[in-house]
This record gives structure tokens, C-alpha cells and sequence, in this order.
């Protein structure tokens, strides 16, 4: 540890890198996160597999390798080597982009996120993060939405009905879900007063974690990423027992493997955005050693490691929840995003607002008294939400049940119909 | 034409979302740490088979490593499924013995009246299951490979012990 200790004392190390050095790093950065986001993407997959038997008592891929770890290359090997079909009369240009375009999406968003606190060395100091953009969260969300153009794509080219409806599918939910998203981050900008990923992960650190201060704001954000990313209980575009496989039933071999790595890729990416917007990113918690003071190697590495087991935590959760709740029919899907929560959103973005106004005339500083005062009435918020509004008609997917009244007519229309046709009335 | 649906009350001011969600997550945590996982890990663990279990077949020999069959023709009459073919041969001492003898276990129903009705208890259904093979005409067993397999062979059903006690 003698070099870190080293690498502190010098001066040099604590300054902004020339060009050159900037240039070095972003693309050693970029192999390093493209590599790690593929291998997470890769042990994901087997992760998915292996918790999904041992939640239903099985035990899981356990044969190729030490514990069935070499499961990951087998199956990539296999979709290497299987044969590609394409189907009659689809548009083979946008067949076979559409992969990528759902791909791509997923990995750029890694640009803007900062995975762990600067790096000083001789040439300066590095920051760790791809691309430190000042406009990094509206650029996450212009990106995240393109994903869609990949699976909505897919859908249309393949000539398939049921890749189509499920390429719809994927677009309407995307849609739907994106305004609840964009909604619930509002609360986590005004509070920051900035969209530099950075400074949000700041502010996390001064005031506390985000998911404290902003404890609904956090619920919508996770399921609109659910969503967003299709996975269960939102996995309506390849909902296997309507659709078949959905917007991906037509593609085989590499191209189909794509849209899982991709569907993967952005599990962990969305895991990596809610961990930055709402669990302090590379923050370690109930300590200000690694926010405050020089940078030193050390507490890259310790920022890195809290970092990534928030991130695999998260992505944890999405296997959890998917090997836990059943899929929403797709009128519970469309009402609890525009019923339930764009209200909910947009009623605790003004909430938000006003605690945040007031907070500021009662002149507390914005550091942990203002996190306490926003903490305890979020606690309240979230008692009420959970125990007095989630009694099946406020938060439930199936709030879109009919009324008596309305069902009584749907029958008689059916009933009156039905005379119709088979002659029973005349 | 008229279809009555029965209208089922639900009680929706005890239904939650949220909270069913939290508890539902609980139990799947649960069953994720189980130790007690069903599946049985089969080239390493096995199934114990019945004692009765009825298998491929196998022939019994005497000490010089004869096959005990005397080539009498009833395993083959009584076979429901015609699987046996025997042609029966008689040495210079007058003694019968199957010139040949073939089992073809794809037509085999694995009923075990051969091994009952076998006057020398020579045929008998084995307690074996793993009876892969590369070909199609590898299943039918000849006397030299009825004979050279030394698999458990399987304990008929005895009526005064109905219940195998």
C-alpha cells in the first residue's frame, strides 16, 4: 500500500489529466466497462437460472464446470454455432439491425454513469466514469427510450403476427412507463438542482441516500424500470403463452441471443441508474471518509466494490421479483401506468416541490438536518401509501376491474347480440 | 347460448398490492435457501429400484457356464408380446437346449411371464434400466448377452407374500 500512500501526497496526482492522458483513459475505460458490463450480462443469465431452481427447490445448471460456471460459454457456444434462419418475405435490412439497435441502448447508457469515486495517478486525476456529461441524466433517458426502436423493429420486419403485437406491445409500454419514470426522477433533480450524475451522487452524500428522501419517488422509479426493461411482471412483448416468444419469435441462433444479452444489459443498467439516483451510487454508507479529503487508489477501489454490490443487489432483485410474481394482463399493465402511477408521480413531485420550498424558507442548510426533515416526512408518505391507499383499489394492477353497473350492460349488449345471431330473441 | 357467470365478491378493501408483493417475496427467499432441493442428481445418485422391478433380461447359467434353458418352448408361448424366438437343439445325450434364442426388447411389454413360467428358472427380467444403445438392432438380445449379464435379477411376486414382508 506504500504507492497509494504515494499517490496521495503527490500533487500532480489531484489535478485534471491533459488530453492525451484523457484520451488514454476514456478508451481503457471503455474496454474495462464494456468487459465487465458483458461478463455481468453473461453470469447474469446463469445467475437468473440458478436462483430461478433453487427459489422452485431445483438446483439449476450445475454440471458444466465447478458449479456449473462454464454453463455461460456452452450456451454461448451453442448460439455461435446454431443455424440462422430467416423468416419468407421479411425486411432483412431492419431483421437483422434490429438486434443491434436493442442492443446498443443498453451499453451506451454505461457512458454517463459513475461507477466509482476519481482514480488519481502521475498524469492526473482520472474520473471513473466513461464520460463525465453535464446533462448525464437527460441523456440516460433519451437513450433508454431507443431501446424500444430494437424490439418494436424485430416485431415488424419478422412478417410474424405475433412478433408484431409484440413489438406494439413493447412500444406502448415503453411509452407508458417512461412518463412515470421521467415523473419520479424529477423529485431526485429538484432536490439536486442539477442532472450531472456526479452531483446527484454529491448531494446523496451530503444529504443522504435519495431513497430516504424520496422514498416513493423510488418505488415508481423501480417498477417504471421494470418496465422499461420487460422484464416479469411487465414482460407483455414476449409474453410466451400469447405471443410465442414475442417481437423475438422469428430469430434464431446469435440474433435471438442478442435480444437477451441486451434485455440483460439493460437490467444492469437500470440497476446501475437506480443505484446512482437513489442509493448514492458510489457513496459507502454511514461514512464520509470517501467523499471527503484527497483521492487516493484505495478509495477508488473501496467506492468501486460499494458500487458494484448495490448494482449485482439490484439485479438480485429483478430475478427475485421475476421468480415471484406472475405476468399482469396487459389492461392492468396500461392502467396501473397511467392510473395508478403518473397520478401518484405527479401528486408527489408536488409534494416534493413544496417540502423543498418550505425546507429552504425555514432556512434549513441542505446537508443531513434537511435529509432528516425530508426523510420523516417520506416515512409518513410511505405508511400512507402502503397501508391506507394499497387496499386494492388505489395501487392494485387490477384497479381496472369493471364497476357493477358497467358489467350489468356489457352483458346485456352480449346477451342482446347473441339473440342476434343464433335467432334465439326473434 | 346464455352462459351464467358466477359472480365472485372479492373482499377489496383487505386486498393489498404492495404489502401481498413484500410477502410473496418472503416466501420465495424462503424456498431460495431451502436446503431440501427434490431433484435427484442421477449418474452420481440413484434411485433405489423395487425388488420387483422388471427390466431387460437376462439369462441364468450353471456352473460351467451353460445356459440353464432346456429349450422347452413355453417362454415363447406364453409371451403376449411374441418378443422370444427359440429354436430348440438336442445334443448327442439327448439333452435340449436353445440353438437360439433371441429377446427383442423393443417389442418387450416387461410383463415377467417369461421368468413365471420358466420351468428351470433360467429367463428372468433383470432390476437394470439403462439399456442405451447406439442402433436400433442392438435391442434384440441374443443368448451370449442374455447370458453375460450380471445385473440384480428381479424377485417375482410370490402369492403367499403378497405384500413382499
Amino acid at each position: 500500500m506504500t504507492h497509494v500512500a504515494l499517490f496521495a501526497l503527490d500533487a500532480t496526482s489531484q489535478m485534471d489529466p491533459t488530453t492525451g492522458v484523457f484520451l488514454i483513459a476514456s478508451v481503457i475505460k471503455m474496454i474495462a466497462i464494456f468487459t465487465l458490463v458483458m461478463v455481468g450480462v453473461a453470469y447474469t443469465t446463469f445467475a437468473e437460472r440458478r436462483i430461478s431452481a433453487w427459489i422452485q427447490d431445483r438446483h439449476g445448471p450445475n454440471r458444466v464446470g465447478p458449479l456449473g460456471l462454464f454453463q455461460v460459454l456452452a450456451d454461448g457456444v451453442k448460439n455461435l454455432m446454431k443455424e440462422e434462419t430467416y423468416p419468407g418475405d421479411a425486411n432483412l435490412t431492419l431483421f437483422i439491425l434490429a438486434p443491434a439497435i436493442a442492443f446498443i441502448p443498453a451499453m451506451l447508457t454505461w457512458a454517463v454513469i459513475p461507477f466509482a469515486s476519481p482514480l488519481p495517478t502521475p498524469w492526473g486525476r482520472i474520473d471513473m466514469v466513461v464520460a463525465d456529461l453535464p446533462v448525464g441524466f437527460l441523456f440516460t433517458l433519451a437513450i433508454s427510450s431507443i431501446g424500444v426502436y430494437g424490439l418494436a423493429l424485430a416485431g415488424w420486419s419478422s412478417n410474424n403476427k405475433y412478433a408484431l403485437l409484440g413489438g406494439l406491445r413493447a412500444s406502448a409500454q415503453m411509452i407508458s412507463y417512461e412518463i412515470a419514470m421521467g415523473m419520479s426522477t424529477v423529485c431526485v433533480l429538484l432536490l439536486s438542482g442539477n442532472v450531472h450524475l456526479t452531483e446527484i451522487i454529491k448531494q446523496q452524500s451530503t444529504m443522504g441516500w435519495n431513497v430516504f428522501l424520496l422514498s416513493i419517488a423510488f418505488f415508481l422509479f423501480l417498477i417504471a424500470a421494470f418496465a422499461e426493461t420487460n422484464r416479469v411482471p411487465f414482460d407483455l412483448p414476449e409474453a410466451e403463452s400469447e405471443l410465442i416468444a414475442g417481437y423475438h419469435t422469428e430469430y434464431s441462433a446469435m440474433k435471438f441471443s442478442l435480444f437477451p444479452i441486451s434485455e440483460y444489459a439493460g437490467m444492469i443498467t437500470a440497476s446501475a441508474m437506480l443505484v446512482t439516483l437513489f442509493f448514492g451510487g458510489w457513496d459507502i454508507p454511514f461514512t464520509q471518509w470517501d467523499n471527503t479529503g484527497d483521492f487516493t487508489v484505495l478509495k477508488t477501489l473501496l467506492t468501486f466494490a460499494s458500487f458494484a454490490v448495490k448494482v449485482l443487489f439490484w439485479v438480485f432483485f429483478y430475478i427475485w421479483i421475476r421468480w415471484t410474481l406472475p405476468r399482469f394482463r396487459y389492461d392492468q399493465l396500461m392502467s396501473l401506468g397511467w392510473k395508478v402511477m403518473l397520478p401518484i408521480a405527479l401528486a408527489y413531485v408536488t409534494v416534493i416541490a413544496t417540502l423543498v420550498l418550505a425546507l429552504d424558507m425555514a432556512g434549513l442548510p441542505r446537508d443531513w438536518r434537511f435529509g432528516g426533515a425530508m426523510f420523516a416526512v417520506n416515512a409518513v408518505l410511505v405508511v400512507l401509501l402502503f397501508f391506507v391507499l394499497d387496499r386494492g383499489r388505489i395501487v392494485s394492477p387490477a384497479y381496472s376491474r369493471l364497476d357493477k353497473a358497467a358489467v350489468a350492460r356489457l352483458r346485456a349488449v352480449t346477451a342482446a347480440r347473441a339473440a342476434l345471431t343464433t335467432g334465439e330473441g326473434a | 347460448m346464455a352462459v351464467k357467470v358466477k359472480e365472485v365478491e372479492r373482499p377489496i378493501s383487505e386486498v393489498s398490492y404492495l404489502r401481498a408483493t413484500v410477502s410473496g417475496l418472503a416466501l420465495t427467499l424462503k424456498h431460495m435457501f431451502d436446503p431440501h432441493k427434490v431433484t435427484t442428481q442421477y449418474p452420481e445418485q440413484r434411485w433405489d429400484l423395487s425388488p420387483r422391478w422388471r427390466g431387460t433380461h437376462r439369462m441364468l447359467t450353471t456352473e460351467d457356464g451353460k445356459a440353464k434353458c432346456v429349450a422347452c418352448g413355453l417362454c415363447p408361448t406364453v409371451c403376449p408380446a411374441n418378443c422370444i424366438k427359440l429354436v430348440p437343439g438336442e445334443d448327442e445325450d439327448g439333452n435340449r437346449y436353445p440353438l437360439v434364442f433371441e429377446i427383442d426388447e423393443f417389442r418387450c411389454i416387461f410383463c415377467g411371464y417369461c421368468q413365471e413360467v420358466c420351468p428351470e428358472e433360467a429367463i428372468h427380467v433383470g432390476r437394470h434400466y439403462e439399456n442405451a444403445e447406439y442402433s436400433r438392432d442392438r435391442f434384440v438380445y441374443d443368448l451370449a448377452r442374455l447370458t453375460s449379464q450380471t445385473h440384480a435379477v428381479c424377485e417375482m411376486w410370490d402369492p403367499a407374500d403378497p405384500k413382499g414382508e
